[in-house]
């Protein structure tokens, strides 16, 4: 009898064991949140994994270093279109053009083929904290150094990260440190490092970013090779008062004395509380993954750690309250939909006219999201992305409808009607600027962006199974009963719920 | 809470009052008195300067002697400014708007501010958009708050329509109608994807759902494809502005427009950027006088421009300005007594960071919008008695 018992004890044990595994939603809702989309074999695999596993795993398989091979962007100094004649500035202009496509392009693909998602959600989460933009930056090959800065240190020392972001050719420029000098303070790196790098705003006084703006001079910029140039000759090195603070601070002191308030922690452990959690912050919460933070120096893992292993990450009334960014619906619709994308370019122009150009944020404050990424226009160009997306499998055919050769179709001559029109109506005014060997490229990616929805569907059993793989909750308007095929797909993915994730 | 709609259309026809003959068409709910019914067949059209305009570059104390002192590189020269009088002038690129000047359909309210100045751009935009005190953190927009107490006939489009920016700003709120539309054509050929949804859940989802509601019933009511003879400036302004006015002319209804004109944080390298952009702000505003003219509605048009903060009057190292604090704005329209309003820049005066004090409180200008204008109550809309400023005629 006893014997039969702890038999049966074992027999318990070890099913639970296997139990342990999170299951599909749980792997799912992971998957989503810590990087874009969830492929349905990433999905069953995670799925064997306990939560405690899985973080693990991804925080095991986190990068430094992107897969692909970046772009090469040469530096160009600035004022070299001051010398130029018109046509040669057009020339010049239309070329960083094309650059700044193949960069966007570059990062994209990266993100649709990283093994570490995660990784480049937080080089994306670094690129909207530390904002620098292409608009003012004029340099392909300094944002470009900046984005591999930033995936350097995305799950390293936020520390490490501030110090060398601060430092950082591109944000010497973006925040004006290069004009900021001894007696004539530039007081805008000053400001935002305080408002909206480390502390909050209202954390500090209009005087501390005057006295701070004084230790930050000196940190320029040289226009010839493109690098950080240290100017002691600008430097102020007189007494400063900052955060109550005295001494002949340099840049780096003020930014030391900035890690050592909690407020930055604080403010850092929200802000990520809102990439990834809800759009608002449980204190206890934060405040516990703040304490991670910091009590570790500052390490980015550790705080990750906290807040995915945290109640508040898998919490029930927590799924499907996060807006989807451009990048996660179009990105992560491709990695859930297993859709292929051999060259990522026309997605560059897709998140832009969905709101979220990269390497370009709006303001110093970065894309505002939540919310703010739903309005008229930009919903209605989401809706129009998946409508296009998931009508015909294939996205070219629906640009050659447009165009009348519907029943001819034949790709050469199809190839040569995506003209202007199309490419701005498809992807936003930018695309249509593109020119001679990058507008042909375009033209060849988006003929190659196909999916293929009859073996994607092959893996689910009903389409109850295939509304839980694409939607965080219920459809609001479920598509009608028997729906199947391709259908079944676009009705979903027209659903709001799909916005969220 | 019985939603705005809701409580609308328990009123059913018998609520509504017709107030006065040239009130006629207004479907305003009254609830106890006539006076509350606000007269939104009057248009207010709001020019947002994104990113805190140079105050002192575009109305310019040319006489005083502190002004090229405090701007040895980008003071204006006073052989270059249009003179308003002997004291004020305004910036070569504003040449365009002399006519509405001429016709006195301008005014100028100088040194708009507030109490305890913020110099955070976001923190600035949010007290001006929520018409809060410096230290108050509000949730709905000023003209979202109206709204709720007084809200636009039924039948209206849209209470409010944001063209050219994904913002909402000051029309924000939970319960008014109002979209953002960057580009008027677009929408209208991708508005069919939208469904009528009905609210449901709450945050994100409800956003959601509200939005796509709202661009299906803005799509119904707002299609515009007007033939003006005034010519559009071209530029993202002068399509904000073509797109604003073809809502107009649509006829269905619309209590605000907002549009914005991008790039006025010049950090650096001040002078041509900043001309540029008030040459774009002045030929914009040309043609919406036209455009709205020839539509019949100038007269009942008012225009106003606004920004998080005017810019410091000392010249930064890089030839630009930074943050500051009061700023002089326009305020245009067919019943507009022009002239200068306000108190001119005291230069003499400035704060320990350097930056103006203020003479006129912005919220005097939303008063003056809503009880001069709209003819609404304006206290409990701005939270406190603010005096209206005398720039309308009756």
């Amino acid at each position: 009898m006893l014997r039969f018992l702890s038999a049966a004890a074992i027999v318990l044990w070890s099913s639970t064991t296997l139990a342990a595994g999170m299951g599909e939603d749980d792997a799912r809702h992971l998957l989503n949140r810590s990087g874009f989309g969830a492929p349905p074999s990433s999905v069953t695999s995670f799925s064997r994994l306990s939560r405690n596993q899985a973080v693990d795993r991804l925080l095991a398989s986190a990068r430094t270093a992107p897969v692909l091979t970046p772009p090469v962007q040469e530096y160009v100094r600035p004022g070299r279109l001051k010398d130029a004649s018109e046509e040669e500035k057009k020339a010049l202009q239309r070329a960083e053009f094309a650059k700044g496509a193949e960069l966007r392009a570059w990062w994209l693909q990266e993100m649709l083929q990283t093994p570490s998602p995660l990784s480049e959600r937080m080089t994306l989460f670094w690129h909207n904290h530390f904002v620098s933009s292409q608009q003012k930056v004029k340099s392909g090959r300094l944002m470009l150094d900046q984005n591999l800065l930033l995936r350097r240190h995305a799950l390293g020392n936020f520390g490490d990260l501030l110090h060398a972001v601060a430092k950082d050719p591109a944000m010497v420029i973006y925040l004006d440190s290069a004009t900021n000098r001894k007696g004539q303070p530039n007081e805008n790196f000053a400001r935002e490092v305080m408002e909206l790098f480390t502390l909050g705003e209202g954390r500090y006084s209009e005087q501390d970013i005057k006295e701070a703006a004084r230790a930050f001079t000196g940190w320029s910029f040289n226009p010839e090779q493109g690098t950080y140039q240290w100017r002691p000759f600008i430097h102020d090195d007189g007494e400063k008062t900052v955060l109550g603070q005295r001494g002949n601070f340099d840049g780096d002191a003020v930014l030391d004395i900035l890690l050592q308030q909690p407020a930055t922690a604080e403010f850092i452990a929200a802000k990520l509380w809102r990439e990834f959690v809800s759009p608002t912050p449980d204190m206890a919460e934060t405040r516990r993954i703040a304490e991670a933070c910091r009590s570790s120096g500052y390490d980015i893992r550790r705080a990750l750690k906290a807040l995915f292993l945290g109640k508040g990450f898998w919490a029930k009334e927590n799924r499907g309250v996060l807006v989807k960014s451009p990048v996660d619906l179009v990105v992560g619709s491709m990695r859930t939909l297993e859709i292929s994308v051999p060259d990522a370019l026309p997605l560059a122009f897709t998140v832009r006219n969905l709101g979220q150009d990269l390497f370009a944020p709006p303001n110093v404050k970065g894309w505002p999201g939540g919310e703010a990424w739903i309005n008229a226009t930009t919903l209605l160009a989401r809706k129009q992305f998946i409508e296009r997306l998931l009508r015909n499998e294939q996205f070219v055919t629906q640009m050659a409808r447009a165009d009348g050769v519907e029943s001819s179709y034949e790709q050469g001559s199809m190839r040569n009607r995506l003209r202007t029109k199309e490419l701005r109506e498809e992807f936003g005014k930018g695309a249509g600027r593109l020119e001679g060997d990058t507008r042909m490229r375009m033209v060849q990616a988006v003929s190659d962006i196909r999916f293929d929805s009859t073996s994607w569907l092959k893996r689910f059993d009903n389409a109850a199974a295939v509304e839980r793989a694409l939607l965080p909750i219920p459809a609001i308007s479920p598509p009608a009963v028997g729906t199947t095929g391709i259908a079944l797909v676009r009705g979903l993915a027209l659903d709001p719920a799909y916005q969220l994730k | 809470m019985t939603r705005r709609r809701d409580f609308l259309n328990l009123l059913g026809a018998g609520g509504l009052v017709a107030v006065s003959p040239q009130l006629a068409w207004a479907a305003a709910p009254v609830s106890t008195n006539v006076a509350n019914a606000a007269n939104y067949r009057r248009l207010l059209v709001l020019v947002e300067l994104k990113g805190g305009n140079d105050g002192l570059n575009t109305v310019v104390p040319y006489a005083s002697p502190l002004y090229p002192q405090l701007r040895p590189r980008i003071a204006l020269k006073r052989e270059e400014v249009l003179p308003l009088d002997e004291q004020t002038a305004v910036h070569p690129s504003l040449a365009p708007l002399r006519p509405l000047w001429q016709a006195g359909e301008v005014a100028v309210v100088q040194s708009v501010g507030y109490p305890q100045a913020n110099l955070s751009h976001f923190r600035s935009i949010e007290i001006w958009d929520t018409a809060s005190r410096s230290d108050q953190y509000l949730d709905d927009g000023w003209l979202g708050r109206a709204f709720s107490a007084n809200p636009p006939p039924a039948e209206y489009a849209a209470d409010g329509v944001a063209v050219g920016s994904a913002e909402l700003g000051p029309l924000s709120a939970r319960k008014a109608r109002v979209v953002a539309i960057a580009n008027a054509d677009q929408f209208q050929n991708l508005a069919r994807m939208a469904q009528p949804r009905s609210g449901q859940g709450g945050g994100a989802l409800q956003h959601l759902l509200k939005v796509e509601s709202d661009v299906n019933a803005a799509a119904q009511r707002l299609s515009g494809s007007h033939v003006f003879a005034t010519a559009f400036p071209s530029g993202a302004f002068g399509e904000a502005v073509k797109a604003g006015c073809q809502i107009v002319a649509k006829g269905t209804g619309v209590a605000v427009l907002r549009l914005t004109l991008n790039g006025f944080d010049t950090h650096h390298n001040q002078p041509g950027p900043h001309a540029n952009l008030l040459k774009q702000l002045a030929e914009g505003l040309v043609a919406l006088r036209a455009a709205l003219s020839e539509l019949g509605r100038w007269n009942d048009t008012l225009v106003m421009t606004y920004a998080e903060f005017g810019r410091r009057p000392k010249e930064n190292q890089s030839s630009g300005t930074d943050h500051g604090t009061a700023a002089p704005h326009f305020v245009l329209g067919g019943r507009v007594i022009g002239g200068l309003y306000g108190e001119a820049p005291r230069l003499k005066q400035l704060d320990g960071n350097g930056n103006l004090p203020f003479a006129i409180d912005f919220r005097q200008l939303y008063a003056t919008v809503l009880e001069r204008w709209w003819g609404m109550p304006s206290a409990d809309i701005l939270g406190g008695r603010f005096a209206s400023l005398p720039l309308l005629r009756s």
